[in-house]
């Protein structure tokens, strides 16, 4: 057993107490908790089913979506990304549709079924989307897949409804999935990594199995 | 972001008292921009009042052959609705020309209509915007203009209204229904909702303290073909340098509106007139008047230009 195990501490757990940390030090709202002489930040009860199974939270009302996933249920496969809807990295399906999890308070989703990366396939049973990014390296450093995935997979759901798209030249035939609207479709996804085309064949793949 | 306490409304009166009673308190529809502008500490509500429990989240049609958008329907819904695409074409290709799919699922009709501008010295809490600190002055005159306002500006204000979806709706001659606290109602012709900066830009609308939008009317179908063209930096998720929202008819006349060049969406009846006579005519006249940085002069041209480009798609549908 080595030394950081008999502390118990793992390196997760040093990277999360150091940006703990952090935040407290620049954050003077945060540290006022501690003021007598300042009043604490309301917090408000919420509940919402996340991959099927029931959470009652009490929350400070600030916290997004996003942050009640990773930092009170502890489901940290939602990566935060730029944390102001530009990246997609946090996106989830809440009742079916993507959303940007950022941007959107936890108490916005009092009776909502959010359904994350983890609730989509595990790594015994991937999900065929899952599977298809493995198989077509759809990633290199891996921090944009999770949103990558549930996005391509709502996406599908949503051309599937007739979803209207830029791409398309007439918005009212149903659309199809070319390439050019995948990428449309898309945009909200950011990869540092531009991983895009193998990201693109993998979402191909699995559209062409549904069809 | 600054703490704040938060209600859900039962109904739109009731939302619109809780945020007329008490100083600081804001509507929370979305979310998608209030929040971000939250994080930023750029908007620092101390009560926000959640409207998604109070219905108008329905399409209907209107007894003079238009239709009634509520106030909460999503841009995706709006843009996917078959009467919206059939009818209104224009207003279904503004939309999905905006954001990303993830934020038009979450973004709603009235939230839209209420987006604040982008432009890049009104997020930067470090420098002086009259938009954002009334009388601290403005940055980007004389700053990086490229993306920003190149009419209707002021001496105080050179920023552009981002909305897609209204430039849209300006064309169609949309009239935006509101509530006011005491259960009056009104309608607002787009038209009139955005005000031009002048020297108080930080009123972005002519909504009155806890006014609430109920709704968005479009009149009667007027056919014709439908166009949106946006010009922008990506080929997708960024806002217009340049759009046009056209509704071009087979004998060359039409409607057209402009965004990203001003601060509200930019349209002017009389210069349709010149519509059969080409872009260059129209431009001349819905552009008179304006006045460019050395950043952004580029923009006047490319106005005339993209309007040509929806122009000669009308000829060719």
């Amino acid at each position: 057993m080595s030394d950081t195990n008999d502390l118990g501490i793992s390196r997760r757990g040093v990277l999360a107490s150091g940006a703990a940390t952090a935040v407290i030090a620049a954050a003077p709202g945060a540290a006022a908790t501690a003021d007598p002489g300042r009043a604490a930040p309301p917090t408000m009860a919420v509940s919402f089913k996340v991959n099927g199974e029931a959470h009652a939270l009490t929350v400070d009302t600030r916290t997004t979506l996003l942050d009640a996933l990773r930092e009170h249920l502890h489901l940290t496969g939602t990566k935060k990304g730029c944390d102001h809807g530009q990246c997609g990295a946090c996106t989830v399906l809440v009742n079916g549709t993507r959303i940007n999890s950022c941007l959107s308070l936890a108490l916005q989703h009092e009776g909502d079924e959010v359904t994350t990366i983890e609730g989509l396939g595990t790594p015994d049973r991937l999900h065929p989307m899952q599977a298809a990014f493995v198989k077509h390296d759809g990633y290199q450093c891996g921090y944009c897949t999770p949103g990558q995935i549930c996005s391509a997979v709502a996406m599908l759901d949503e051309i599937k409804r007739g979803v209207p798209s830029h791409v398309q030249s007439d918005v009212t035939a149903r659309p199809s999935l070319t390439n050019a609207e995948l990428r449309e479709r898309m945009s909200g996804n950011i990869c540092r990594c531009g991983a895009y085309s193998n990201i693109a064949e993998a979402i191909t793949e699995v559209a062409g199995a549904g069809a | 972001m600054k703490a704040f306490t938060y209600e859900r409304a039962k109904d739109p009166v009731g939302a619109a008292r809780a945020v007329a009673s008490q100083s600081g308190a804001k509507f929370l529809a979305g979310g998608t921009n209030l929040l971000d502008l939250m994080k930023l500490q750029i908007e620092t509500p101390v009560h926000l009042v959640d409207v998604q429990d109070i219905g108008l989240d329905k399409i209907e049609p209107t007894a003079d052959g238009g239709l009634r958008i509520g106030a909460l329907v999503t841009n995706t819904d709006l843009a996917s609705d078959r009467r919206v695409r059939r009818d209104y074409g224009v207003l279904s290709r503004a939309i999905v020309a905006g954001a990303s799919g993830q934020l038009r699922n979450k973004a709603t009709t009235a939230g839209n209509l209420l987006q604040r501008t982008r432009c890049p010295y009104f997020y930067d809490t470090n420098m002086p915007c009259n938009k954002r600190k009334p009388g601290s002055g403005c940055s980007a005159i004389g700053g990086f203009s490229r993306q920003l306002a190149v009419i209707g500006s002021s001496d105080h204000c050179i920023a552009t209204n981002p909305s897609d979806m209204a430039v849209g709706l300006r064309v169609l001659d949309a009239t935006v229904e509101t509530v006011k606290p005491d259960g009056s109602t009104r309608a607002i012709p787009i038209a009139e909702f955005h005000p031009l900066p002048g020297d108080t830009p930080h009123i972005e609308t002519v909504l009155t303290p806890g006014e609430l939008i109920t709704g968005v009317t479009l009149p009667k179908p007027i056919g014709g073909f439908h166009h949106y063209e946006k010009v922008r930096d990506r080929a997708s998720y960024a806002f217009a340098l340049v759009s046009v929202a056209a509704v071009i008819h087979k004998d060359g006349s039409g409607r057209v509106a402009l965004g990203g060049v001003a601060h509200k969406p930019w349209r002017v009846e009389a210069a349709e007139a010149a519509m059969p006579r080409g872009a260059k005519d129209v431009a001349g006249r819905l552009l008179a008047g304006a006045r460019p940085m050395p950043d952004n002069a580029f923009k006047i041209p490319l106005a005339e230009r993209t309007l040509a480009a929806a122009i000669d798609q009308g000829k060719a549908a």
